[in-house]
């Protein structure tokens, strides 16, 4: 009767790929909001993993009809040990009476969170939507890096185009050398024995040595385990190494609203960049009216009051690349954010500092503003800006702005590969 | 189909039929039970190998010993199919209601979020097997299992659940077997065009309010006909022609004469209360498009045939472990069997049967030990059970075994076979749990006074028709703002759930109108009044 068995485990994984999406389609809102708690937690490094996401479980409830508390129930249970007919025991508090009876209670009634993880393909789309990237960058981003496949050594099973002959053949001869080594011997003796054998021991020799010769022509000539195959193997391409120095803003004036701004534009930098790179180091420079550079968490978080001279990290970025990130041996990318504001005599200087130290060595430099009023900073960078093929700005007051700052970068890239 | 309802003395006088059924449904004949179990041909000279990782060669050896013992019993059951499947597609089929194909919705992709959770954490064993209800009958095999697993799931599902599939009178009037994959098949091409016609939106919310119903989407007595996949399909255009004209008849808002207005006023509709609320809505919901229906109708047909697997739990369950006891048992006493085999598959079958007192009833440990408890006052029947089961005292233990199988519901089920022994086994009591009252009262513990009632509340547990509330169509307004009307009979005054309101938003979604839903309690007093307002006003 039995019709077959069938083994389904290659086949048909990720079934339920499609119910997933309508799931999280169904809680975008939720998602959105741990997706952007985390943008906010988490340090620019770890921003592509996963997240896990809670959400209230009545937001997902599947309402049906059901009977409520109240009325007369009757139900039965195993394991009486103290009751007779007539007995009374005390209803449980809270008047969920005894555990529903035959109405299972797989409605859950707790009020726990629906907690599920977001896997980091999804993480990122949530992310992305956010900053309204277009599709072909998405997919740019979210791209593994470019493989190479390298030769690897030999094996015993591959495609007929692989085959490598020479080897297989070499392989074959020896096996048959192994196999037929018993027998030879064998037959040398024999042949010797037949040089001087009398009539009757001569037709018997001949019989044996006959069916030696038959065996050892059965040895097969050529056998499957014979057989090797190149292989290949693939292996991420290496690339270089980067750096991305990011100079923010801290004075002041940068609220937590803007600082949030320019952390999302520094991670899509960051992501771009790990893209194209192996390693991506990043230096953070904070500066208001004197420049230091500091940690990540330092750099996000600490707030700090008093004037602005842009300046002071723009020199500051120019001494730590030059002690410790040669322009031959690192590709070097800057970024910087801030709400325009400058002390006023500086920011000739700052374009000075730009045009003459930092962009000859820079692959791009993009700036962001995260506040709209255009002071003289905006300016001065605004004449650079047309000089200088590689250096962007842009202003940004919500966040999905920030990605036409990119544009002009990943044009160039394409430009610059084709 | 003749069920006694638990009356006077002469509840179990029944004859135990031998001969074949006389009521054949859908013309799948059964053939008549084995009076007792076929000799075995010859012993093995040796036990099968029994290493603790499986084999393709392994199963099969197995399932052939399996499928010669359960001939032998006379076990009659659908073709089989073996998969073998990894655990993360095990949860797939969990996700989705347990079949193999199913239309997209995302209630199913948060199943299976809690599922994988669940069992990435280590709190849930997967199942050990899922099996289909069609034909052939597909079983699940998971990769992690062992052997000795593997041959306790194929004896479980593959010949306890098939047979039961095939001979239980609920599967044989509600399942055909033979189409449902195709049907779910065409089910989930239809629901996946309609998302790309009409947007995921609005079939998703279309799915939503239809799920809310499910339980009232079924038709609990009429019989349906039987129609293969290809006539299905042919009458489907037809239908959605016809019926878009029948509902523009009934709506129709031209002038009608005098006295036609007058009987038309008079006249309720629907003429008689409807208890299959979804079916209602197909035919009669006055703005759904023709591909709304459709779906509706899908949904309807989809709960229809998991109606028979939620009301005969205990059976089915009971049933399936019973024989896989049994086979296993019988291949260990022919020497198939080796002892590690045994005393795995016996550790398995120990946990699945376990029943914690005070806890509710386990399906599987009732099932079980009925079943068990009917092949014993078959066998050994003491003078207590000449007295309750004169007609099972004696008889052949199989064809009766058959018989309990292939005729009964869980409810009848308990209210024929439960015997005072089992009871005292297990030591059931009934709790009575009055509105008022500030405690509980013990109704009935097992002694020879409380038996019956034990034995009659127990049975009621199990009428799905007790535990779900008991909603139908009541009125619908023809002539003035088209509101539907539903009414809940409480059973014993229990009151609706106050989810109810959600679930009429539901209603009314379908419906497109005001709905009103009324909960009447045994004095025919409205005690309950829930409203809600149609989409459009």
């Amino acid at each position: 009767m039995l019709q077959s068995i069938i083994d389904r485990r290659l086949s048909g994984k990720n079934k339920s790929i499609g119910n997933r999406e309508r799931f999280l389609r169904r809680v975008k809102e939720q998602v959105k909001e741990a997706v952007r708690r985390a943008v906010d937690g988490r340090s620019i490094k770890d921003i592509d993993k996963g997240e896990d996401v809670r959400i209230p479980k009545k937001d997902l409830s599947e309402p049906v009809f059901q009977h409520g508390e109240g009325g007369t129930r009757e139900m039965v249970r195993p394991g009486n040990k103290e009751f007779v007919k007539g007995d009374r025991s005390p209803k449980p508090q809270g008047g969920q009476g005894g555990g529903g009876g035959s109405q299972a209670s797989d409605s859950g009634e707790g009020e726990d969170d629906f907690v599920f993880h977001l896997s980091r393909e999804e993480f990122m789309e949530v992310f992305f939507e956010d900053l309204a990237l277009p599709n072909l960058v998405r997919t740019e981003l979210t791209e593994q890096p470019e493989w190479k496949t390298h030769r690897a050594g030999f094996v015993s099973d591959g495609s007929p185009t692989n085959l490598h002959v020479v080897r297989s053949m070499r392989g074959a001869l020896s096996r048959r050398i192994a196999l037929g080594l018993g027998k030879r011997r064998e037959l040398e003796e024999l042949e010797a024995e037949l040089e001087n054998a009398s009539e009757p021991r001569r037709g018997e020799l001949l019989l044996k040595i006959a069916e030696l010769k038959r065996r050892i022509d059965a040895i097969p000539y050529l056998d499957p385990i014979d057989l090797r195959f190149r292989n290949r193997v693939r292996v991420p391409v290496p690339s270089t190494n980067a750096v991305m120095f990011c100079l923010m803003d801290v004075s002041g004036s940068m609220d937590e609203a803007r600082k949030d701004l320019a952390k999302r534009f520094f991670i899509l930098l960051y992501l771009f960049l790990t893209r194209h790179y192996e390693k991506v180091e990043l230096v953070f420079i904070r500066h208001h009216t004197q420049a230091a550079e500091v940690d990540e968490q330092n750099f996000f978080h600490s707030t700090e009051t008093g004037g602005t001279v842009v300046s002071s990290a723009l020199l500051l970025m120019d001494e730590i690349q030059k002690a410790r990130y040669p322009a031959s041996r690192w590709n070097i990318y800057g970024a910087q954010a801030s709400d325009g504001d400058n002390w006023h005599h500086d920011s000739s200087r700052c374009k000075e500092i730009l045009q003459q130290q930092i962009l000859p060595a820079c692959r791009y430099f993009a700036y962001v503003q995260v506040a709209e009023p255009e002071q003289n900073l905006w300016e001065e960078y605004g004449t650079l800006a047309d000089e200088v093929p590689h250096f962007a700005m842009r202003k940004a007051t919500a966040v999905s702005q920030i990605y036409p700052v990119f544009r002009d970068l990943f044009r160039k890239e394409g430009r610059a590969a084709a | 189909m003749k069920e006694l309802s638990a009356m006077g003395s002469l509840e179990n006088r029944r004859t135990v039929r031998v001969g074949p059924d006389r009521h054949e449904w859908g013309g799948r004949r059964t053939p008549p039970p084995l009076r007792e179990m076929k000799p075995l041909l010859q012993r093995p000279s040796q036990a099968l190998p029994s290493p603790s990782d499986w084999s393709f060669e392994l199963i099969e050896q197995y399932h052939e010993v399996i499928r010669a013992t359960a001939e032998r019993y006379g076990l009659d059951t659908y073709a089989n199919q073996l998969e073998i499947i990894s655990a993360e597609q095990m949860m797939d089929a969990y996700a989705s209601v347990g079949m193999p194909v199913n239309y997209r919705h995302w209630s199913y992709g948060k199943e299976f979020i809690a599922n994988e959770r669940n069992y990435k954490r280590g709190q849930m064993g997967l199942a050990y097997e899922i099996v289909i209800n069609s034909d052939p009958c597909i079983s699940y095999l998971m990769e992690e299992n062992t052997l000795a697993m593997q041959a306790l799931v194929i004896a479980h599902a593959a010949y306890g659940h098939n047979s039961f599939f095939k001979g239980n009178y609920l599967f044989r009037m509600w399942t055909d077997a033979s189409s449902i994959i195709d049907y779910l098949v065409y089910a989930k091409k239809y629901v996946a065009q309609c998302e790309e016609r009409h947007g995921m939106e609005a079939v998703e919310a279309l799915l939503d309010s239809c799920h809310a119903l499910m339980n009232h989407g079924v038709d609990r007595y009429r019989r349906p006909a039987k129609l293969s996949l290809a006539q299905e399909r042919a009458r489907l255009e037809e239908r959605e022609d016809y019926m878009q004209r029948q509902i523009n008849d009934l709506w129709r808002t031209l002038p009608r004469k005098a006295e036609e207005e007058a009987e038309a006023s008079a006249r309720r509709f629907p003429a008689e209360p409807q208890e299959n609320i979804l079916y209602f809505i197909e035919k009669n919901a006055p703005l759904l498009e023709p591909w709304q229906r459709e779906i509706v109708r899908i949904v309807r047909k989809i709960a229809q045939y998991f109606y028979p697997q939620r009301q005969t739990q205990v059976m089915n369950e009971g049933w399936a472990t019973f024989w896989h006891h049994r086979l296993l048992n019988q291949m260990y006493d022919d020497g198939y069997l080796a002892d590690g085999m045994m005393i795995e598959w016996l550790s398995s079958h120990t946990n699945v049967v376990m029943q914690r007192p005070m806890q509710a009833l386990n399906p599987y440990a009732l099932g079980f030990a009925m079943y068990t408890d009917i092949k014993r006052i078959c066998e050994a029947p003491t003078p207590e059970d000449r007295e309750w089961f004169p007609d099972l005292a004696g008889a052949p233990w199989l064809p009766t075994l058959h018989h309990a199988m292939r005729n009964f519901k869980d409810e009848s089920f308990v209210n024929q076979y439960l015997s005072p022994k089992l009871m005292r086994d297990f030591r059931l009591f009934s709790i009575l749990d009055e509105e008022d009252e500030k405690d509980y009262l013990i109704s009935a513990i097992h002694d020879p006074e409380g038996y019956r009632h034990v034995r009659q509340v127990l049975s009621a547990n199990y009428d799905l028709g007790t535990r779900e509330p008991n909603i139908q169509v009541w009125n619908v307004n023809l002539r003035g703002d088209r509101s539907l009307t539903l009414r809940h009979t409480q059973h014993q005054n229990r009151p609706l759930d106050k989810s109810a309101l959600e679930v009429l938003k539901h209603v009314a979604r379908l419906w497109g109108f005001g709905v009103r839903l009324e909960s009447v309690n045994s004095k025919d007093e409205v005690v309950q009044h829930f409203q809600v307002q149609g989409p459009e006003s």
